[in-house]
């Protein structure tokens, strides 16, 4: 039905973030919060232009930034993995032609960045970033290898599960996300307070499944993870995008 | 899970120590290009609970260009080709090793309220102060913290904004960048206690 032209143009806003989705930012079995946290309750900022806007990044992508295992010299070590999936809004509509960003530790559990001086080997063919789009489905997909778990002295014998680091922008503001993929059945996840910040029943949206038709025969296995942005709210308005 | 319906939020986590690794890149911090006219600088430190600076931090910037519009097409006026050319309206700068970071943008327009829901009866005159939408990203914040940033040249705007009167009244300075120079503004970011800045949840 047809906006009559007197009405107040409406906004598409967002649903609030169900409760139990999110870790509390004051997560004291994660130490670096005691500093950073804040302590002062969040304002709460109503969704007006701002908000339901945001930036629809195309770049900066260059060739081959969706494969990690293509080094200078060489190819990376490690088990080669294809991640992939599909990214979609609460309301199951998929998000086409967004930015996902990735970093990750090497197949040895190593950052290729100048703090990271814990004793396993850096590959000089793996630098563990990749930017990729997706397409019009809502579809990325990455060439990567499996990340190394690593020791990081939060507390005593602490160990990282094996993880990626995920950014990924949505068409608004309000649906910017960043967040880690994990891999199936690791026996890291019980002492893991990152993994464990998150409220139970939600964090295991975290890890990705084994996908075996995935997989490119003689070549990778393949890992699938779906990602789920905000929706918005469930009330009536013109849907110029359907 | 099936992506065919709905399906459930994916949880957020933090960005960790390594993020240089993956997002920061060359022209992230430049809203606008070089040499753009009118163009400012808009910085700061991010500092701990501590008062330390936070070296590992990254800073987003979102926001309207010069005319108050969006290049987008979810502004129900239409989206429309930037006032100024190369406009972004994004901006992106990782932390340093002093915890500084800072954007070169232009500085946005107002904006008409226009309420979220159907039954808004329709303040036409109320209008947003021009600000720029912050997201804070660091090792130890499980999620993003989000903020504004207001200017101190538009204290009449400013003073009649909806979310800053929402604001009390001894906090709202957290929100409103120090001018230093004609063309540059200061605007700190304190994670955590004394001067705590003011965080917005959306």
């Amino acid at each position: 039905m047809a906006q009559p032209a007197e009405r107040t143009p409406t906004l598409p806003p967002y649903a609030p973030v169900p409760e139990g989705t999110h870790a509390p930012l004051d997560f004291p079995g994660y130490r670096s919060t005691g500093l950073r946290a804040p302590v002062r309750q969040p304002v709460i900022l109503p969704h007006r232009l701002t908000e339901v806007t945001g930036p629809l990044l195309t770049g900066p992508i260059r060739p081959g930034d969706d494969d990690l295992t293509l080094g200078e010299h060489g190819e990376a070590q490690g088990q080669r993995i294809i991640v992939f999936g599909r990214v979609a809004d609460s309301d199951g509509r998929p998000v086409p032609d967004t930015l996902v960003e990735i970093w990750q530790a090497n197949a040895a559990g190593r950052y290729a960045h100048r703090w990271d001086d814990w004793p396993a080997p850096l590959d000089p063919n793996f630098t563990g970033g990749g930017r990729v789009l997706t397409d019009a489905h809502g579809d990325y997909s990455f060439t990567t290898i499996k990340p190394g778990a690593y020791p990081w002295g939060n507390h005593h014998n602490a160990w990282r599960p094996a993880h990626i680091h995920f950014s990924l922008f949505g068409r608004a503001f309000t649906q910017r996300l960043v967040t880690q993929m994990y891999f199936p059945d690791d026996p890291l996840f019980a002492q893991d307070p990152i993994y464990n910040s998150v409220p139970e029943g939600a964090r295991e949206r975290m890890i990705s499944t084994f996908d075996l038709d995935a997989t490119r025969p003689e070549w990778a296995l393949a890992f699938r993870f779906d990602i789920v942005l905000r929706g918005r709210e469930q009330t009536p308005f013109e849907e110029p995008h359907a | 899970m099936s992506t065919d319906r709905p399906g459930q939020l994916t949880p957020s986590q933090t960005v960790g120590p390594y993020l240089a690794l993956g997002l920061p890149w060359p022209d992230g911090p430049d809203v606008v290009p070089e040499g753009t006219p009118g163009a400012v600088t808009i910085g700061g430190t991010v500092y701990d609970g501590a008062g330390e600076p936070v070296v590992d931090a990254m800073i987003e910037t979102w926001q309207a260009d010069p005319d108050g519009r969006f290049d987008h097409p979810d502004d129900p006026r239409g989206a429309r080709t930037p006032a100024v050319e190369g406009f972004r309206g994004f901006g992106r700068a990782a932390t340093d090793d002093r915890g500084r970071w800072s954007v070169r943008t232009v500085l946005p327009g107002a904006l008409p309220v226009f309420d979220a829901l159907p039954v808004f009866d329709g303040a036409a005159d109320v209008r947003e102060a021009p600000h720029i939408d912050v997201s804070v990203f660091a090792r130890g914040l499980l999620d993003r913290l989000v903020t504004r940033i207001y200017l101190p040249g538009n204290a009449e705007a400013n003073a009649a904004d909806p979310l800053l009167s929402s604001v009390p009244a001894e906090r709202r300075g957290t929100l409103v960048a120090v001018a230093e120079a004609p063309d540059r503004y200061r605007f700190d970011i304190r994670l955590r206690g004394d001067g705590e800045t003011v965080f917005l949840q959306i």
